[in-house]
């Protein structure tokens, strides 16, 4: 078995595959994912619903469904607390129990539904502390309202004894936040954590977010399908469409020369303010997401492409190629529209 | 909360009233009467027949009758028994302790196997023992009680010996262990069908817990599988079988009723029944009325225990 790991890697993903058996057959909701992810760095991971960023994420820390309803494959590879290479999808149930929550921490999408209705705060915050590090009840309690205030909870101490449906869905993100910071992690992955919440808040939890990894130095694998997110937090984007990663790059090489058509489209289509322009009609990448359970031979996104050629692009899957240092691209026309030579 | 007690006693009064209505009516509809035993003592005439009918307030009319039974019972003067003149609160009160202590006993039983039962079914769905217990479940409720305490009795007591047939206590003996193996056989054909219920509704609230997202967080969060299944998956798919519990109690009641028979425990499930062979009106309504108090208690408690077990309800 190859333990190889780069050696300035917290999180490195191999060939990274799931797939769901139903009723209705197989589903391939992820595909060849590999990526790395360095200390203390964030990395985006866009696309729309159903492009595998979620399930990404729940394969890293194996909480997808146990098989034989889903298998996974391929390699995760985490860097230890003691800089040990852990091979996580090999990892005995146990052990991988014992670095979820200490040393990858997650927060969800749903705010609202993620706390458990009939404990306290202070308990469901507690409960992380005292798996992980153990201790007496008061100095586990104090530890909470610390994390409650370090997460902007005003009144923390009053806090511990609320129940998730006294707070807004704010105030629960922020608490699922203090959980997940509760031991410390070295990589936290935010599986859309702004997207159920209003656009005030929502850039109140950015900005939190970005202060708590700027103090603690954690990395960050950030899920969204908001570019303009995105935009503000990333150090290096990951845009994956059909379970596959179709463009990987740094955030400014991604906005400013965007090497796949479908990063493109994604781009084209975020509203912007512009005060010198005429009005332009916002532009929409036509079409849906393919079907997982029948994904066309070719490129994923062949159907909706407005470069495609035919019989070439639709014959076989591209290859994720390397057209700079750190910046990985598939698509099999990449340098002609790189040259301006759309065909 | 007063507001929320205030509306619950208010509708408990009526229904208890719509239940003696309704009682007494099909009680006076049933052919035959109290008279019935007097009719087979030798020399009795028509007349004095009559005489005993007016001395019971047979005579008057329905109306009058139930006017009177009911005035008397809302000052708690329960009239006596046809057959023994005892009061009819003593009656019942000497036939109480046994059929609590069967539905009691019967409903931890059924409680802890049904949760039991419905927990594992869920976690291990559609396996054998998920199954099995889908099929055991579907025996148990479609196989009246009666048949299944004549089993009990015929597999145990006739042909292995290992328990007594019936009754409460062996005369001469009344040992804590003499009354505990009289209790199994019937305490555990009156759990059957509850424990066949629970563990059905456990299963479907156990299913839908399983998916939450806060059980996902748990798991997320690095806490031991053990203590994801008690603290965040079986807690909160308890929380809406307090309710089955309330509902489940004239189920239990009216079981109760079933297999005191079949294993001749002197509880009020008998008196009930014989009461009833004898037209004992008295005894009959007044075990009518205290079981329908029993149900409402049962209910209401149920309901108060939610209010206090899940913190998102406030009861008012």
């Amino acid at each position: 078995m190859i333990t190889a790991m780069a050696p300035d890697a917290l999180l490195q993903v191999d060939d990274l595959a799931v797939r769901f058996h139903g009723d209705a057959g197989t589903v391939a909701a992820l595909n060849g994912v590999s990526f790395t992810v360095r200390p203390g760095e964030t990395v985006a991971l866009v696309g729309e619903s159903g492009s595998g960023k979620s399930v990404t994420s729940l394969a890293i820390m194996r909480l997808t469904p146990p098989p034989p309803g889903c298998r996974v494959t391929g390699r995760v590879m985490l860097r230890g607390a003691a800089g040990e290479a852990l091979d996580l999808l090999a990892l005995p149930a146990e052990a991988m129990r014992s670095l979820r929550g200490s040393r990858i921490a997650m927060i969800f999408q749903e705010p609202m539904t993620s706390l458990n209705p009939v404990l306290t705060i202070g308990d469901q915050i507690a409960e992380a502390i005292a798996v992980h590090r153990g201790g007496a009840r008061a100095a586990v309690l104090d530890a909470a309202a610390e994390l409650l205030d370090l997460v902007g909870i005003p009144e923390p101490r009053a806090r511990l004894s609320a129940y998730p449906h006294h707070l807004s869905g704010g105030m629960r993100q922020r608490v699922m936040i203090a959980i997940a910071l509760s031991c410390d992690p070295a990589l936290l992955i935010a599986d859309e954590p702004t997207t159920a919440l209003d656009v005030t808040v929502q850039a109140q939890i950015l900005d939190l977010l970005r202060r708590l990894q700027q103090r603690t130095g954690m990395a960050v694998i950030f899920i969204t399908h908001n570019l303009g997110v995105v935009a503000e937090i990333a150090d290096r984007v990951m845009v994956m469409y059909a379970g596959r990663v179709v463009e990987q790059a740094p955030r400014r090489a991604l906005f400013r020369s965007p090497l796949m058509p479908y990063t493109a489209g994604l781009l084209r289509s975020v509203p912007r303010l512009q005060v010198t322009a005429a009005r332009v009609a916002l532009e929409a990448i036509p079409g849906n997401v393919p079907d997982p359970t029948d994904l066309p031979p070719g490129c994923a996104f062949a159907p909706r492409c407005g470069h495609v050629q035919v019989g070439r692009c639709d014959a076989a899957m591209p290859a994720l190629e390397v057209a700079e240092p750190d910046h990985l691209v598939r698509c099999l026309r990449w340098r002609d529209l790189a040259s301006g030579t759309p065909g | 909360m007063s507001r929320f007690l205030f509306h619950r006693l208010a509708q408990y009064l009526v229904l208890l009233w719509l239940v003696s209505v309704i009682g007494f009516a099909v009680l006076h509809l049933a052919p035959g009467g109290p008279l019935a035993q007097f009719t087979l003592i030798p020399g009795m005439t028509a007349e004095q027949l009559q005489v005993i009918a007016h001395q019971m307030g047979l005579d008057r009319p329905l109306p009058v009758q139930y006017w009177e039974w009911f005035r008397r019972m809302m000052v708690g003067e329960w009239g006596r028994s046809y057959r023994d003149s005892q009061p009819v609160l003593y009656v019942i009160g000497a036939h109480l302790w046994p059929t609590l202590e069967l539905m009691l006993s019967s409903s931890v039983v059924a409680v802890l196997l049904g949760t039991w039962v419905g927990v594992l079914g869920a976690i291990r769905r559609y396996s054998v023992f998920d199954y099995l217990a889908t099929i055991g479940a579907m025996v148990a409720l479609s196989i009246p009680t009666f048949w299944f305490g004549l089993v009990f009795i015929y597999i145990f007591s006739v042909k292995l010996a290992w328990l007594p047939p019936g009754n409460l206590y062996t005369i001469g003996d009344g040992s804590f262990l003499d009354y505990a193996r009289h209790l199994i056989a019937p305490c555990l054909v009156l759990a059957l069908v509850t424990i066949a219920i629970w563990s059905r509704y456990m299963r479907a609230s156990m299913l839908e817990v399983v998916n939450q997202d806060y059980v996902r967080t748990a798991r997320a969060k690095g806490v031991p599988e053990r203590a994801v299944l008690v603290h965040h998956t079986i807690r909160n798919a308890l929380l809406p079988m307090i309710t089955i519990a309330g509902l489940q109690l004239p189920t239990l009641l009216s079981g109760a009723l079933v297999t005191e028979t079949v294993f001749t425990w002197p509880g009020m499930g008998r008196l009930f029944l014989d009461s009833i062979g004898y037209r004992d009106y008295p005894v009959v309504m007044g075990i009518l009325m205290f079981s329908a108090m029993l149900v409402l208690i049962g209910n209401l408690l149920a309901d108060l225990l939610y209010a206090v077990s899940d913190p998102r309800i406030r009861l008012d």
